[in-house]
């Protein structure tokens, strides 16, 4: 039977199940095949904190979000085209994302009286005409799976399990995506075990053929691959892109990597990562506690090696005496903040943005630390060679802020020519730099571990072993320049304002704001941070289409600022500034500029999508201005 | 009269390899007066503090390295000035941490000899978690946990090894809680080295220390410490001429006896424990022969609970325990040699591009 072929842009879709019945991995199969066929893609895993809530209940729902499209994406899409619901429970925890005309292919095998009831539903929505404005495909697809692997003599369940690459079949065909991958893959991963390695793969190519006999699917599309600058790419997921940072930045400083770390959603599979790769001369610590994660980093740090921890938000909270304890040893250490919803344990496997005020004031005292964020998942890549370039630079611990959604969604990544990565230096101390009176009179050499740097105002990095440069720091305060104990007025006052002035000229190397304003006639500005670039990005293009000039701008630097963002902000009449949190970057703004930003904020654990961005900077680009 | 001034020797046989192992000798190994720094000394008059850091700045030049290549990391408290002190690498942590903070920089550099100085709270209250852990991890450091059983830096509170019914001035109707006895504690946190010794026996405090320094893994010593300001005489049963009934001297292979003229000694008791006997009650050979290198740490486990709960009259002085066990820095510094050797030097391009990267044509 030959099928129709239909064009498309671009498709959302959204694969979604019990946390059993493999989700994650059709997800992940399905972007694979699509990086491997060329479209440009974007992610969003979405799971339950718990590791194994009911089966069959709303709370044990998992998802898989993949938007591919032949032009370049910014976003995991707001409302996918198409729902594959593997049981009541996930049809209707994401029923209400679906626009109506989306196709929903359900297996109904599941669609029984009790586990109707576990997923709250009084009726079979299949039945009672709820879902009629879907394009509805209701087959059992377990049994169908069942069916097709009956000759490998596995138990019913081992049978019913396939049914994932059933679906990722139907769907592969569907989308005409390339099949070798996920074959590949299969046979790698079950090498171990026949039975199962080609009862997955008779389902897998059993979905495809379905697809391509049934009657019930009539068209296949087609999404053209996406133009792509030329090179090698390849599909990566944030925190995967920050380890590989971390690896990076230790290479390009030529310092071996300690990483220092607890286990903690969703920052851990940093800690997995690292740990894999010890023959790049990576150490990782799993520490007893959060505090001890960052202390031992601080304590590699002081003998010389890029100190790093990874958490989350909760993490943070507990580490931030040691870091303000690295603020005033002037120590260079990366503290990466996978942020997630707060406040207390919150929301651990939900997004958020809710952490920059505690990245930027969480200590006591006047604690100030350099913050960088990354926009996307590739990104993470960059902002943490950069938060190890500034680490390394000014002696200081700095901050990266990425989230949940960077951390586990991912996309296409131009690999980056290694040898043209930005080298760090350490500059280790190596001799004595000053000279004091002896008791004769005579001239004695000596160190002084807080004689700094006239241009970045940074201290000296004098490691354990080094002769000669024998000293003493400590968390009390110190004497400018000879680091000796002192609680003398004048002294604190300097110290304060040093170690500010110092963070302050970060700002020298870190470039001037990039403005994105096509038309150069904008009067409203759009200002983010962090991963809301992707659907900050594509609310812009959507109003821009109408014809409504806005400019966009998406800070790295959360602190310093770039030097010129004040005089950026003035040049426009409005500001909006959308976070996913309460308003935390709109008040630095506010009080650092003395702006009127206008905040937008969700806290939903879940990223914004385009479409409402897009409604909120038409409504104050074109809102008339109103004289006081 | 039981004195330890004259029992420098604890029995201890030489190490295959010791806790310094792989930190450079220095050609001259130096004198006192080089490992003291220019920083004024600024505990109270009488602390027991001075003595120790005295012997301290004394035996650092026996052991023979590179000046630069011993660090001290301490936390918070009276004793955790003490880095200030020497002339050698020295970080002031914050309270608690020091253990933590140690634990990175020794894994993190096998060349140096890395000494934590903290006190009872700091180690044992704020710090308790941090101190058990890197017992059981046995990282290649020398812990000295200065006990005055009481927090001095903050004026006189209780600490978690007074004795219950303190009075203090955060417990003016007695403290109600039950005190650490901190080698019992080490014991069991899985530590392979632990001793305790008086802050005024400058003889046993250095042979202790040369032994701690030795050994390869976490070397717990506690050390007695009086303050005279706000905890004066807590082991003042352990001082001055009349301590033979007081110090019950533990020193390898040596039958456990102590009191006037070795009147009393130590026996095994029934149920697993020991018991304190007057040895005319029992035969010569029933003493029990102390055993620091017991694969089981249940006799040493035993010992330490001969120390008085309450105010202290009776303690076992010594070293209580020394066994051999990987360490964990070694190991972690050993897999990352090992991934090198078996994988070669990591390859960055290779690394980042993963197993599925494509490629875009012009
Ligand atoms: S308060 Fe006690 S422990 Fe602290 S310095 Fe004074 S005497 Fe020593």
């Amino acid at each position: 039977m030959s099928k129709q072929v239909k064009q498309l842009e671009r498709v959302i879709i959204r694969f979604a199940g019990d946390s059993g019945d493999g989700m994650q991995l059709t997800g992940a199969r399905f972007t694979a095949e699509t990086a491997a066929f060329g479209n440009d893609l974007s992610t969003l895993p979405s799971f339950p904190a718990e590791i194994r809530a009911p089966a069959g209940t709303m709370a044990g729902v998992s998802s898989f979000q993949v938007h591919f499209a032949d032009f370049d994406i910014l976003t995991p899409g707001d409302s996918p085209d198409v729902l594959v619901a593997m049981n009541p429970a996930a049809l209707r925890a994401n029923r209400p994302d679906l626009r109506p005309g989306a196709s929903v292919i359900v297996d109904t095998h599941d669609f029984t009286k009790r586990n109707l009831a576990r997923a709250g539903y009084e009726q079979n929505p299949l039945e009672d005409g709820s879902l009629e404005d879907f394009n509805l495909h209701a087959l059992d697809l377990t049994a169908t799976t069942v069916e097709a692997v009956k000759d490998f003599g596995l138990s019913r369940k081992d049978a019913a399990r396939a049914k994932n690459m059933f679906a990722l079949g139907l769907l592969s065909w569907m989308y005409g995506r390339p099949t070798e991958p996920t074959i590949e893959f299969l046979s790698t991963t079950f090498a171990a075990k026949a039975d199962l390695r080609d009862a997955n793969i008779t389902a897998f190519r059993a979905g495809w053929n379905f697809g391509e006999t049934t009657e019930a699917f009539a068209v296949r599309y087609e999404v053209r691959p996406a133009a792509m600058a030329q090179g090698r790419y390849r599909n990566i997921t944030g925190n995967l892109a920050l380890a590989y940072g971390l690896i990076a930045a230790g290479r390009l400083s030529g310092l071996p990597v300690f990483l220092g770390a607890y286990p903690i959603t969703p920052a851990s599979d940093v800690l997995h990562e690292l740990s894999k790769h010890k023959n790049f001369g990576v150490t990782t610590f799993q520490a007893e506690d959060e505090i001890a994660g960052v202390g031992a980093a601080l304590g590699a740090a002081y003998g010389g090696h890029l100190g790093v921890t990874a958490t989350s938000g909760p993490g943070i909270a507990l580490k931030a005496e040691t870091i303000g304890l690295a603020v005033m040893l002037e120590l260079p250490l990366v503290i990466c903040d996978i942020q997630r919803g707060g406040p207390s344990t919150g929301l651990p496997t939900k997004t958020e943005q809710a952490d920059l005020l505690q990245a930027k004031f969480g200590r006591n005292g006047e604690a100030p630390l350099p913050i960088v964020a990354p926009r996307s998942p590739t990104d993470c890549f960059d902002a943490a060679i950069e938060a190890a370039r500034i680490a390394v630079t000014y002696r200081t611990p700095v901050m990266l802020l990425s989230d949940g959604y960077l951390a586990n969604g991912s996309e296409p990544w131009l690999l980056p020519d290694i040898d043209a990565l930005p080298r760090i230096e350490p500059d280790f101390a190596r001799t004595t730099n000053h000279t004091v009176q002896g008791k004769d009179g005579e001239d004695v050499q000596t160190f002084w571990p807080y004689q700094r740097d006239p241009q970045t105002l940074a201290r000296p990095w004098a490691i354990p072993g080094t002769p000669g440069l024998e000293h003493r720091i400590g968390g009390l305060e110190k004497e400018d320049g000879s680091g000796d104990i002192s609680y003398e007025p004048a002294n604190h006052d300097l110290m304060v304002r040093t170690r500010a002035a110092k963070v302050a000229r970060v700002a020298e190397t870190i470039g001037r704001t990039y403005v994105d304003d096509p038309t150069g006639d904008a009067r409203t500005l759009v200002v983010g941070w962090g991963s809301t670039y992707g659907p900050i990005g594509a609310g812009v293009r959507r109003v821009r289409r109408e014809g409504i000039a806005v400019a966009q701008a998406h800070l790295r630097h959360l602190n310093p600022f770039p030097a010129d963002l004040g005089e950026v902000l003035h040049r426009y009449d409005r500001v909006l500034v959308p976070e996913m949190n309460l308003g935390q970057l709109s008040m630095l703004l506010r009080a650092e500029f003395l702006i009127d930003a206008v905040g937008y904020h969700q806290v939903r654990g879940l990223p914004f999508r385009a479409e409402e961005l897009a409604d909120v900077i038409r409504e104050l680009a074109t809102t008339k201005e109103t004289s006081p | 009269m039981t004195t330890l001034d004259e029992g420098t020797d604890l029995g201890m046989p030489e190490l295959r390899r010791d806790g310094l192992f792989g930190v450079p000798a220095a050609p001259d190994p130096g004198t006192r007066k080089e490992f003291t720094s220019d920083q004024e000394v600024r505990w109270c008059p009488g602390c027991g503090d001075y003595a120790v850091l005295a012997a301290v700045q004394g035996f650092l030049p026996e052991l023979g390295l590179k000046r630069e290549n011993i660090t001290f990391v301490s936390g918070i408290g009276c004793s955790s000035r003490f880095p200030y002190y020497l002339d050698t690498f020295g970080m002031h942590s914050i309270h608690g941490r020091a253990p933590a903070i140690a634990t990175g920089l020794a894994t993190a550099r096998g060349d140096l000899s890395v000494w934590v100085v903290t006190g009872d709270g700091d180690a044992l209250s704020i710090g308790g978690n941090h101190l058990i852990h890197a017992l059981r991890r046995n990282v290649n450091l020398t812990i000295l946990l200065f006990n005055n059983r009481i927090y001095g830096l903050t004026k006189g509170q209780y600490s978690p090894t007074s004795e219950t019914g303190k009075v203090t001035k955060s417990t003016p109707m007695g403290s109600i809680d039950a005190p650490f006895n901190p080698v019992s504690l080490a014991l069991g946190a899985e530590a392979t080295f632990v001793a305790r010794t008086v802050d005024s026996d400058r003889a046993h405090l250095t042979s202790v220390l040369r032994q701690a320094a030795a050994h390869r893994g976490t070397a717990l010593v506690e050390i007695f410490q009086n303050c005279p300001i706000f905890n004066d005489g807590a082991f003042d049963s352990f001082k001055g001429r009349d301590t033979e009934g007081s110090i019950i001297p533990l020193v390898h292979g040596q039958p456990v006896r102590f009191g006037a003229d070795g009147s009393l000694g130590v026996v095994r008791a029934p149920g697993g424990g020991v018991r304190i006997v007057e040895t005319s009650s029992v035969g010569d050979g029933d003493l029990l022969v102390h055993d620091a290198h017991a694969d089981d740490a249940s006799t040493a486990f035993a010992l330490s609970r001969l120390t008085d709960a309450g105010h202290l009259h009776q303690a076992p002085i010594g070293i209580f325990r020394q066994v051999e066990r990987p360490t964990y820095d070694d190991l972690a510094r050993q897999q990352v040699s090992t991934a090198r050797e078996s994988l070669g030097d990591g390859d960055l391009a290779t690394l980042i591009a993963g197993k599925d990267a494509w490629t875009v044509p012009a």
